[in-house]
């Protein structure tokens, strides 16, 4: 699965590596929910650092497209919200 | 639950395929949206110059102050030499908030430098970012002219526009940054401006008192003047050390 972080660039996460990566995955979604930022940077610099040492990096004449995307390492947890709110998937 | 990969991606995907569904000529709009990348580029440097300007305006403030010092210190020593001791306090009063005033302008000028620092190893690196969008760019441009199967075509030019959110996600962010900082050092230039400072150091009417006493006075004791600083000296001594060092009264006061 090609997964990319903004502003870092793209990886490839292979099976094995996945089911780490939805945990993790999960943690920062339920923090960035309850706007805890303690929470939603001790799950999130987790879930980069699983991306960059289990995952290899795509070169950057690469064209095939991500799966999935994620945020800039120093998002904030206020950031992340506003550009899940721009959908409204985060009620309230 | 979708994960927060989920929830950003679908976010950005329906912005991108919003971008280059809509579009009649894909071409067209990666190009477009290369020509806004190098503008706001522009508006990231013009923002780092706007910042350097006015760390600038704070540098100077900063040294003015510095020379207010100095003089209200140099005050000080003269009015206590002539027996003033009035205004010597008050000329030391004037001079600690004035003292107050450079450390928060050295801050200021120290988290200017900081942001400055970073804002141009981010414009660098958007630099880059856009080098590579123009490059991945024209590869799909090329693939359309050459009308092949039109399903990898669109798999390929998600895959540039992701790129391009990518971009313009990184030039609004550090576009938002310089405009916070120099709206921070705008507002320490307009407090400048209104003369907050300048009241702290100049203290308007009133040093003007101070100045014209000390000027008669300094008319009046031009003769006894080596022996008032003598005085002053010695004045000095014995009246500030206590209040200049607290620690060492700390260590009196110790049994």
């Amino acid at each position: 699965m090609i997964i990319r972080i903004f502003g870092e660039g793209q990886y490839e996460l292979l099976e094995p590596a996945l089911a780490r990566f939805h945990e993790l995955d999960a943690d920062s979604e339920g923090a960035v929910i309850d706007g805890d930022s303690e929470r939603f940077h001790y799950a999130y610099d987790r879930l980069l650092e699983h991306i960059r040492t289990q995952g290899t990096r795509l070169t950057a004449d690469d064209l095939r497209p991500s799966e999935l995307l994620l945020p800039p390492a120093d998002s904030s947890v206020t950031e992340v919200a506003r550009e899940m709110q721009a959908l409204e998937l985060i009620p309230g | 639950m979708p994960g927060l990969s989920g929830r950003m991606s679908t976010v950005i995907k329906a912005k991108v395929s919003h971008l280059l569904d809509r579009a009649e000529d894909p071409a067209e709009t990666l190009d477009y949206s290369y020509e806004k990348q190098l503008e706001q580029l522009q508006n990231v440097k013009r923002g780092i110059a706007d910042i350097v300007t006015a760390k600038k305006r704070l540098q100077l403030q900063e040294t003015s102050v510095k020379e207010q010092t100095s003089k209200l210190d140099e005050q000080a020593r003269q009015a206590m030499a002539a027996g003033r001791e009035d205004l010597a306090r008050a000329a030391l009063e004037r001079k600690h908030l004035a003292e107050g005033e450079m450390q928060s302008l050295d801050q200021q000028v120290t988290q200017l430098e900081d942001q400055q620092r970073k804002l141009i190893d981010s414009e660098q690196k958007l630099q880059a970012k856009v080098e590579a969008f123009r490059t991945k760019k024209e590869v799909i441009k090329a693939q359309y002219s050459a009308a092949e199967a039109q399903v990898q075509i669109s798999a390929a030019a998600t895959g540039v526009g992701e790129e391009m959110a990518d971009v313009g996600l990184a030039m609004q962010r550090a576009l938002e940054k310089t405009e916070d900082m120099k709206a921070r050092a705008d507002a320490v230039s307009e407090l400048e401006a209104a003369g907050t400072f300048e009241d702290i150091t100049q203290l308007g009417p009133a040093q003007d008192d101070i100045d014209r006493q000390l000027e008669q006075l300094g008319r009046s004791n031009a003769v006894d003047e080596d022996l008032a600083k003598l005085k002053a000296e010695l004045g000095q001594g014995t009246k500030s050390a206590p209040e200049l060092d607290p620690g060492a009264r700390l260590e009196e006061t110790r049994p």
